[in-house]
């Protein structure tokens, strides 16, 4: 027990004394708390949209007003051909094309029907249906506007077809805020990259420097060392997601629904489970550059098959099946779960009893791994 | 065999020897591509959808097999009461529950409006009212109504929305960053920390050569890793190459200096392989995922990013051979991003020699 306190105290010395290791403590769940959420959304606003109105009625240029007015959307230019428009395209000037035809005012007064047509620069492919869906939407509301506006009943037959309408309900993020889905998903990452990075660098350094090699000859147990080094960044880890939090309430008003203590509980095994995923790394690889290059292999991977950024139901199913041996997918689902939507610690049973295997795994592994000779 | 040609091949075995990070550097592309391709697609199938089912009539169990029969939804459950809701979100699989009033079909047919109540669950907000509009248009086709304008949507360049169209010039963008600026950046500081440079550095070779010389081998697998992309992405995802190669290679050829480059600047600046690590790290790999429009479009970022962004080389890369590949033009469309890009590659090679010297004096 002697032997491990002075080891944590020399692992404590160690990180304090390393001012980038302090630094990135308090820098990183700041900068990536305030620049992320801005950067990565889904949200679409203010899509470039150029107008090729061959009308030229009070109908298309009450269309364009209420287009250029639309926050969805900038008002680029309107041209005379859709040959200039797709200029605009493919200069990448513009992201849609609305054709309005010759007697849209006239197709809509007398008929109570007429036709459009959009081209949506689909190199993006999200950009492009969301784009598109949003100005479907406007356009039927102008056609309903104007008709209300004349007092026009159309002669098409509406009684006899029925009225359905759907009313949606939007439950957690009544606002439909990308943010607040976006910033508990931040937090796992803050926790995966202290676990992941630091952890993975550490033992490789002591290994490059030579230092190791004292601790190989004295007479510490490999599993009381290893713990010593995994103590430290299982706290850092929890200072992080505590800083974590209160930046999250700050800067976006984001409060936990659910229990605190549950959080930290699946924080805590997390962490633990990713120290230990970082010194297997560390252990298996010779120099500092190539455990990071390793790191990052499985970081990358891990977030990407996480959730963090798509969701995984969209995935194709065999992709699903590799989000099964990935921890950071159950703790997105996780801290999703309880900051939004105040799940219960019963409700997760599952995805716990998922994380603490991981945990096992990767530090038993290390362990065995870790070998005094090498 | 001159003395830059053999400190080529010095660095050349460094690299080879090292079997698990070679092994990395050429897999690496190729598991990106495949993830990318393949696992991050943003269209939304097979949500599993929970039914309140209170009327229950012919009508609602028409509408509800309908609902169920398309690639969207999958209904899994009828629940009883409101109150399962709540419970069925909590446990996360369950995205929408529908709501279908008792006297809903009554309704039907006469002048009275019969709502339907969707509950979603938004905490991915896109995902939810990407869910209600798919839902909406399900509904009102069981209707049988039309709506006033009737839009018809020519999807360019990319009529199937693939996402592979999207990723493929980001994740090229990525990797040479990765590969170029990281690792060049990191070997040169690595031989500054074991004190083989100081050694090297005392000897008559120029010391432009012994530092040219870490870039050559980066250089040659960043070409390798642009041919395996290219390839997988051609023959697995079917993305084509519509513009001219030469054109392609050309830019990024262009590119792949602007990072070497940064990965000189970045190794005159730091003394530590972690400090050049956690700078080519944070510095260039997160800017590059985030701002460089890979994942997400730089126009809805707020002002403060998108000038940031402006910054960041992938940025005009991946511009440019998204253009080039995706939408096939030639060098008149993309030549102010490439002269841009070429700015930045001399500002670093200028920065990066004035570095160089100071140190050595």
């Amino acid at each position: 027990m002697r032997k491990f306190l002075f080891l944590l105290e020399k692992e404590f010395k160690q990180i304090v004394r390393n001012r980038i290791i302090l630094a990135m403590i308090i820098a990183l769940p700041t900068i990536q708390l305030a620049i992320l959420p801005h950067a990565a959304t889904y949200e679409i606003r203010h899509i470039n949209l150029s107008v090729v109105d061959s009308d030229r009625s009070s109908f298309s240029t009450a269309l364009i007003e209420k287009l250029s007015a639309s926050r969805y959307f900038n008002l680029v230019a309107v041209e005379t051909s859709y040959e200039k428009a797709l200029k605009l395209v493919e200069e990448g000037e513009a992201h849609l094309v609305l054709e309005i035809p010759h007697h849209f005012e006239k197709d809509l007064r007398l008929n109570g029907h007429t036709g459009l047509m959009i081209s949506v620069d689909a190199v993006d492919g999200t950009m492009g249906s969301i784009g598109s869906s949003y100005l479907n939407r406007i356009l039927q509301d102008f056609a309903i506007e104007r008709m209300e506006n004349l007092d026009i009943v159309p002669t098409t037959d509406k009684a006899v077809a029925p009225r359905i309408e759907v009313v949606p309900q939007y439950r957690y993020n009544p606002q439909l805020d990308y943010k607040t889905y976006m910033v508990p998903g931040i937090l796992v990452m803050l926790l995966t990259l202290v676990g992941g990075i630091l952890a993975a660098l550490n033992i490789v350094s002591e290994k490059e420097q030579g230092t190791l090699e004292q601790i190989n000859v004295s007479p510490i147990p490999k599993q009381t060392y290893l713990l010593a080094k995994i103590i430290p960044f299982w706290i850092i880890g929890l200072l992080m997601l505590g800083i974590g939090l209160i930046i999250a309430r700050v800067m976006y008003h984001i409060v936990p629904t659910g229990s605190l203590l549950t959080l930290y509980l699946f924080a805590a095994i997390y962490v633990m489970a990713f120290t230990g995923f970082g010194l297997l790394i560390s252990v298996a690889a010779k120099t500092q550059q190539q455990s990071m290059f390793i790191a990052f292999f499985f970081l990358l991977i891990f977030f990407l098959m996480g959730g963090l950024f798509t969701p995984i139901s969209s995935m194709p199913y065999w992709a699903q099946v590799i989000t099964w041996f990935n921890p950071t997918a159950y703790l997105i689902e996780v801290v999703r779960l309880i900051v939004m939507k105040g799940s219960g610690f019963l409700d997760l049973l599952p995805q716990f009893f998922c994380i603490c295997g991981f945990a096992v795994v990767f530090n038993v592994w290390a362990i065995f791994g870790y070998n005094k000779t090498a | 065999m001159t003395p830059f040609s053999a400190f080529v091949k010095k660095e050349f075995l460094h690299i080879f020897r090292d079997k698990q990070t070679m092994l990395i550097l050429l897999l690496m592309p190729v598991v990106q591509i495949l993830l990318f391709g393949f696992a991050i697609t943003t269209e939304i199938q097979n949500t599993s959808v929970v039914v309140l089912d209170e009327c229950k009539t012919e009508e609602s169990r028409a509408l509800v097999e309908k609902i169920g029969s398309g690639q969207y939804f999958d209904v899994v459950q009828y629940i009883e009461s409101n109150r399962d809701i709540e419970a069925v979100f909590k446990k996360g699989e369950v995205k929408m529950a529908l709501v279908i009033p008792q006297d809903w079909s009554k309704n039907i047919g006469t002048w009275q409006e019969a709502p339907l109540q969707l509950i979603v669950d938004a905490s991915n907000p896109n995902e939810a009212g990407i869910l209600t509009g798919y839902l909406q248009s399900i509904v009102s086709q069981q209707s049988g109504l039309t709506p006033m304008i009737d839009v018809k949507t020519r999807m360019l360049y990319n009529p199937q929305l693939k996402s592979a169209y999207t990723f493929v010039p980001g994740v090229i963008g990525l990797v040479l960053m990765l590969i170029c600026t990281l690792m060049t950046s990191v070997s040169i500081v690595r031989e500054k920390e074991i004190g083989t440079l100081e050694v090297l550095l005392v000897s008559p070779s120029k010391p432009l050569h012994i530092i040219l010389s870490k870039t050559v081998p980066y250089f040659v697998i960043a070409l390798i890793n642009i041919i395996t992309i290219i390839l997988l992405s051609t023959f697995v995802f079917g993305v084509p190459i519509r513009g001219s190669i030469a054109l392609l290679f050309g830019v990024c050829i262009t590119y792949i200096f602007a990072s070497l480059a940064l990965g000189l600047f970045i190794s005159t600046v730091s003394k530590t392989q972690q400090v050049a690590m956690i700078i080519s790290l944070m510095g260039l790999m997160l800017p590059t995922v985030l701002l460089a429009g890979l994942l997400f479009p730089i126009e809805n970022m707020p002002l403060p990013l998108q000038w940031i962004s402006n910054i960041v080389p992938a940025t005009w890369f991946i511009d440019m051979t998204k253009a080039i590949m995706i939408k096939g033009v030639g060098f008149g469309f993309i030549w102010k991003q490439w002269i841009i890009l070429l700015g930045m590659t001399i500002l670093f090679i200028g920065l990066s020699v004035k570095r160089f010297n100071i140190r050595l004096s």
